[in-house]
C-alpha cells in the first residue's frame, strides 16, 4: 500500500508510478481494481471552515465522519446526503470525502438540492503524469475557466487523484417530518410523488420502499406543521396519511439513504436513473426481483437474482443502469460510441499512460 | 485587449464560404452585407467591436451541423451567438469569423410537469421559459438581471446565475441534458431528463464553457414550482462592514434566503432616481428575500429582523404587498440601466469569500481616489459575486484604458483574497488576460487540453478565455 502524506508526495508517486494505480479513499464503495494500491489516507484534515460563507476546504483523504461532526459544531451539514455504502455492499472502512466526490455520491435529497457535484467549488487533484492541478476555488460562485470539477467529480478517480476539495455546507434546518403512507403499486407511488414535488411546499426528498411512500419535508417548526398539513390534503386521495416525526424521520431516511433493505438481501444491485415517470416501466421491465423508488421515482434500487442482464430489459427507457453489487456486467452503461469517443479522448489527454484506476468505469 | 490578426486567407475565400452556406440554409439565414453584418459587432461589452465575415441564422440542430461542417472543411472560425448580452466580450466576433447566431431556434419542445422539466431551443430567452409555465405554476429558477433578452444559448455557455441562486443555484445546477454541436458537425446528446448521467460529467464541463467546445442547440432544463409567496425586506447600514456582519449572521442562523443582495450608497442613490423604488438613504443597503406562505414569511422575517436589530440598522423596510416588493426588486434590476443613463460603466464580476467583504470594498475605495474614477457597488451578498461598477467617460481618450486598469487591479485583489475573476459573466475578452492571475500555467494547460478534444482544430470561439501567449501554439497549428 503506498500512503503519501503530502500531495507533493503524492504526484512523486504518480510521476514515477510504472504500471496501473488501484486509488482508495475508505475502500467503502466496492471497486476492486488490479494495480498498486494508492492510498489517500495520509491526505486528511480540514484545511479551512467558515461557517458564515457556507464553505468547508478539506484534504481528500479526510474521514466524511470527521467533515460531518466539524459541521455539526455550526449547525451546518452536507447538504447532498452521500449514501454510506457499508451495509449494501459489506464493505468496512472509514469512507472519505475524496470517494464522495470522486463517485459523485448523493442521497434523497439529490432531487431537491442538487448532488454532491453540486456541492464541490473547487478541487486539487494529480493527473496521470503527476502534474498538481487547480480548479475552481472556495467561493460559492466562480465561472473563471472550465469547470473541471465537474469533470473530476463522478470520474472515479480515472481523470486525476483528487487531493483536495472545498465544498458549500448548508445549515441544518430547525426540524423535519416524514408523511407516509401505504401504496402497492408503483405507478401510483410516483403519481403520489409527483403530486408532491408539483405543490409549493418545498419536499426534500421523496421515495417508495416496502408498499410505503415517504414524503420529508425539512425547515422551521411552525413552517413544517403548515406544509403538512396543505400535504395530508392535496395527498388525501392517494391513502391515510401518518406522520413520522423529527427522529423518527430521520431514522426513515438514513435507511432509504443507504438502501438498507437490500442489505441482507441476496442477488446483484443495480441503480438505475430515468425520469421519475420511467421508474414503475422499468420495475415492470425487470420483472423480477425487489425494487425501490427514490427521488420520486427518478432512481430506482433493484435487487436482481445474480447474473440478471437488467440493461437488455431496459432498452428504449431513456437514462442509465449502473451494477452496484455484482459482477458478470460492465459497472457503468456504455456510452453512445460519439460520448464515448469524448470520455476516452479526455482520459488519454489527463492521464495519457492510463494507469489511474484503468478501467474502473468500463 | 489584442485580438488575433485576422487570417487574410480566410477573409480572400469569402465568396466560396458565403456559397456553400448558402447551399444548406435558407437565404434569409445568410448574412454577408457589411451594413448587416455589423448588427452583430459586438455585444454588451461595447468597448470592443468588429463585424463577422458572416453571420448565419439556422433554423434547426441540422442546419447549425451543416454550417459546422463546412466551415471546419474550410478552416473558418465560428463564433456562437445567443442574445449578444455577454458583458465579457464571449460573443465578441473577429473578422475572418462566421457568427452563429441561434435567435430563431426559440421554440418549447416539451413541457413535462410530472417529471418537472422543459426542453427548449435554446435561442428562446430566458425569461420566455418561465413565461411558458408560469400559468401552471412553474418557472425557471436561474434568473440573471439580463433575463428579459439573454437567451438560454448563452446562459449555458456562461453558466449564468441570478439574484436568487442563492437558494436555486446557477445554470450548471438546472441544466439537465443538451443537444450540441461539436466543430466538425457531429451531433452529441448529453444528459437527459433524468439525473447525474452515467459517464464522466460531459455535460458539465460543457457548462460555462463559453461556446468553445460546441454549440449547444436544445437544453432539458429542470422546472420548479413556484413558492406560495415571497417578499423582501430592505435593511439600511451606517457602513460596508456592518451590512456585511449582518449577511453572515443571518446565514450562520441557519436561514437562508433566497436572496440577499447588497448596494451601496452612490448604487443607492442612482437606483432611487431611475426607479423610484423608495430605498432609504444610507451607505449600504441589504435586501433580503425569503419565500412561502405568508405565515412562514413573517417566521423568516422576524428571525431576520432580530438578527439584523443586533446591528443597528438605519432603516427598516418590510414589503407588505407584492405591488411593493416589486417595486423594492425593480430598483436592484434596473441598476445596470440606471448607472448607465448617467454614466459610460464597466461592470466587474469577480467573486470573494464573504468574510473579505469590509476589506475588499474598502481597497476599493482607495483604488477609486488612486484612479481617479467612481465606483459603485451592487452585488449577490449571500454569495460574495461582487458587482464594482466603474464608471468612465468613453469620449475622454485614455479613460477606458485608465478604468481597465482599474478593473484588473480589483480582479486581481479578488483573487488575492481567495476568490476569482469572474462569478457569472464569464470570461470572454475581458479577463482572458488575467487568467493568470487566477491559474498556474498547468491549470490553463488541462483546461485547454478539454478543447483539443472537443475542437481539435481550435476554430471555436478560440481567442477567447485564454491568455493568448498561453493558446497561440494551438490556434496557430490550427491555421
Ligand atoms: C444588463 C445586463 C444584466 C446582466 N445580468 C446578469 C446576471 O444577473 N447574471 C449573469 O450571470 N449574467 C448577467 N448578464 C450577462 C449576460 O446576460 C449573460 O452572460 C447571458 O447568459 C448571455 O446570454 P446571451 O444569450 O446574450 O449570450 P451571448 O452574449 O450571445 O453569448 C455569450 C457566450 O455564449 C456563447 N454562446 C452563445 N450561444 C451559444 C450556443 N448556442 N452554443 C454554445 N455557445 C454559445 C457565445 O459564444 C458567448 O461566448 C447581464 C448582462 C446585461 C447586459
Amino acid at each position: 500500500m503506498i500512503r503519501p502524506e503530502a500531495e507533493a508526495e503524492l504526484a512523486e508517486v504518480i510521476a514515477a508510478a510504472e504500471g496501473p494505480l488501484a486509488i482508495q479513499g475508505g475502500g467503502t464503495r466496492g471497486v476492486a481494481l488490479d494495480g498498486a494500491a494508492l492510498s489517500t489516507a495520509g491526505l486528511s484534515g480540514v484545511t479551512l471552515y467558515e461557517p458564515g460563507a457556507l464553505t468547508l476546504v478539506a484534504q481528500a483523504g479526510t474521514p466524511v465522519a470527521e467533515i460531518e461532526r466539524v459541521l455539526e459544531g455550526e449547525g451546518q451539514r452536507l447538504a447532498f446526503e452521500p449514501m454510506d455504502h457499508r451495509a449494501l455492499l459489506g464493505t468496512t472502512g472509514d469512507p472519505t470525502i475524496g470517494g464522495v466526490i470522486a463517485a459523485n455520491v448523493s442521497g434523497p435529497r439529490r432531487v431537491q438540492v442538487g448532488a454532491a457535484r453540486d456541492f464541490a467549488l473547487g478541487v486539487r487533484y494529480v493527473d496521470g503524469t503527476g502534474q498538481v492541478i487547480k480548479n475552481g476555488g472556495r467561493v460559492m460562485k466562480n465561472v473563471t475557466g472550465y469547470d473541471l470539477v465537474k469533470l473530476l467529480s463522478g470520474s472515479w478517480g480515472s481523470l486525476g487523484v483528487l487531493s483536495e476539495v472545498s465544498l458549500k455546507v448548508l445549515p441544518v434546518p430547525e426540524t423535519e417530518a416524514t408523511l407516509t403512507l401505504s401504496v402497492a403499486s408503483p405507478e401510483t407511488a410516483v403519481a403520489a410523488m409527483s403530486a408532491a414535488f408539483g405543490s409549493p411546499y418545498d419536499v426534500t426528498g421523496a421515495a417508495w420502499a416496502q408498499g410505503a411512500v415517504s414524503i420529508r419535508l425539512e425547515g422551521f417548526a411552525p413552517s413544517l406543521a403548515y406544509r403538512a398539513e396543505r400535504l395530508t390534503q392535496a395527498l388525501a386521495t392517494y391513502g391515510e396519511i401518518t406522520l413520522l416525526e423529527a427522529e423518527d424521520s430521520a431514522a426513515r431516511w438514513a435507511e432509504i439513504r443507504d438502501v438498507e433493505a437490500f442489505a441482507n438481501m441476496q442477488g446483484d444491485v443495480w441503480r438505475v436513473s430515468v425520469k421519475p415517470s420511467d421508474g414503475p416501466a422499468v420495475i415492470a421491465a425487470a420483472g423480477q426481483g425487489t425494487a425501490m423508488l427514490d427521488w420520486g421515482g427518478g432512481l430506482v434500487w433493484l435487487c436482481l437474482p445474480e447474473g440478471t442482464d437488467l440493461r437488455a430489459a431496459l432498452t428504449g427507457i431513456a437514462g442509465h443502469a449502473q451494477l452496484v453489487r455484482g459482477r458478470g456486467f460492465p459497472r457503468f452503461q456504455p456510452e453512445p460510441p460519439e460520448v464515448a469517443a469524448l470520455s476516452t479522448a479526455l482520459r488519454a489527454k489527463f492521464d495519457p499512460r492510463g494507469i489511474l484506476n484503468p478501467g474502473v468505469m468500463g | 485587449m489584442q485580438m488575433p490578426q485576422p487570417d487574410a486567407e480566410i477573409i480572400a475565400r469569402k465568396p466560396r464560404v458565403l456559397a456553400r452556406l448558402q447551399e444548406v440554409l435558407p437565404p434569409d439565414a445568410v448574412i454577408s452585407e457589411e451594413a448587416e453584418t455589423r448588427a452583430y459587432e459586438c455585444d454588451a461589452l461595447t468597448a470592443y467591436r468588429c463585424p463577422p465575415m458572416i453571420a448565419v441564422l439556422p433554423s434547426s440542430t441540422q442546419e447549425v451541423s451543416d454550417v459546422l461542417r463546412i466551415c471546419h472543411e474550410e478552416g473558418v472560425p465560428v463564433v456562437p451567438r445567443g442574445s449578444g448580452t455577454s458583458l465579457a466580450g464571449g460573443a465578441l466576433p473577429t473578422a475572418d469569423c462566421v457568427i452563429l447566431g441561434v435567435a430563431r431556434m426559440n421554440e418549447v419542445l416539451e413541457v413535462d410537469y410530472p417529471n418537472r422539466v422543459i426542453r427548449v431551443q435554446t435561442g428562446r430567452t430566458n425569461l420566455s421559459v418561465t413565461g411558458a409555465v408560469e400559468a401552471d405554476g412553474f418557472f425557471y429558477a436561474p434568473d440573471p438581471s439580463s433575463q428579459l433578452a439573454c437567451a438560454i444559448a448563452g446562459n449555458v455557455a456562461m453558466n449564468s446565475g441570478g439574484a436568487h441562486c442563492l437558494k436555486y443555484g446557477v445554470t450548471t445546477n438546472n441544466l439537465l441534458g443538451v443537444t450540441m454541436v461539436q466543430m466538425d458537425g457531429t451531433v452529441v446528446e448529453l444528459g437527459g431528463a433524468y439525473l447525474d448521467a452515467g459517464g464522466i460529467d460531459l455535460l458539465g464541463v460543457i457548462c460555462g464553457s463559453e461556446g468553445q467546445l460546441g454549440v449547444v442547440t436544445e437544453a432539458t432544463l429542470r422546472i420548479l414550482h413556484k413558492p406560495e409567496g415571497a417578499l423582501p425586506v430592505l435593511m439600511g447600514f451606517d457602513s460596508a462592514e456592518v451590512a456585511g456582519a449582518c449577511v453572515a449572521d443571518i446565514i450562520k442562523a441557519g436561514v437562508l434566503p433566497v436572496a440577499i443582495e447588497f448596494m451601496d450608497r452612490m448604487l443607492i442613490e442612482v437606483c432611487e432616481d431611475f426607479a423610484k423604488a423608495g430605498y432609504p438613504q444610507c451607505e449600504a443597503l441589504l435586501i433580503v428575500e425569503v419565500e412561502g406562505a405568508p405565515s412562514e414569511i413573517a417566521h423568516q422575517l422576524s428571525l431576520i429582523k432580530k438578527i439584523a436589530e443586533r446591528h443597528d440598522p438605519v432603516a427598516m423596510q418590510e414589503a407588505e404587498s407584492a405591488d411593493q416588493a416589486a417595486r423594492i426588486w425593480a430598483g436592484r434590476k434596473a441598476a445596470f440601466s440606471a448607472i448607465g443613463r448617467v454614466n459610460d460603466y464597466m461592470c466587474l464580476d469577480g467573486t470573494i469569500p464573504v468574510s473579505e467583504l469590509p476589506y475588499v470594498l474598502r481597497r476599493i475605495g482607495e483604488m477609486s481616489k488612486q484612479y481617479g474614477l467612481a465606483v459603485g457597488n451592487v452585488f449577490h451578498a449571500g454569495d460574495g459575486n461582487m458587482h464594482p461598477l466603474i464608471c468612465y467617460d468613453a469620449n475622454k481618450p485614455g479613460d477606458l484604458e485608465i478604468c481597465e486598469e482599474m478593473g484588473a487591479e480589483i480582479l486581481k485583489l479578488c483573487v488575492e483574497v481567495g476568490g476569482c475573476l469572474t462569478g457569472e459573466h464569464g470570461v470572454g475578452i475581458e479577463k482572458r488576460d488575467l487568467m493568470s492571475h487566477q491559474y498556474a500555467p498547468a491549470d490553463l494547460e488541462a483546461q485547454m487540453a478539454v478543447k483539443d478534444v472537443f475542437d481539435p482544430a481550435w476554430l471555436l470561439n478560440p481567442a477567447k478565455v485564454f491568455p493568448l501567449d498561453a493558446s497561440d501554439t494551438r490556434r496557430m497549428a490550427a491555421e
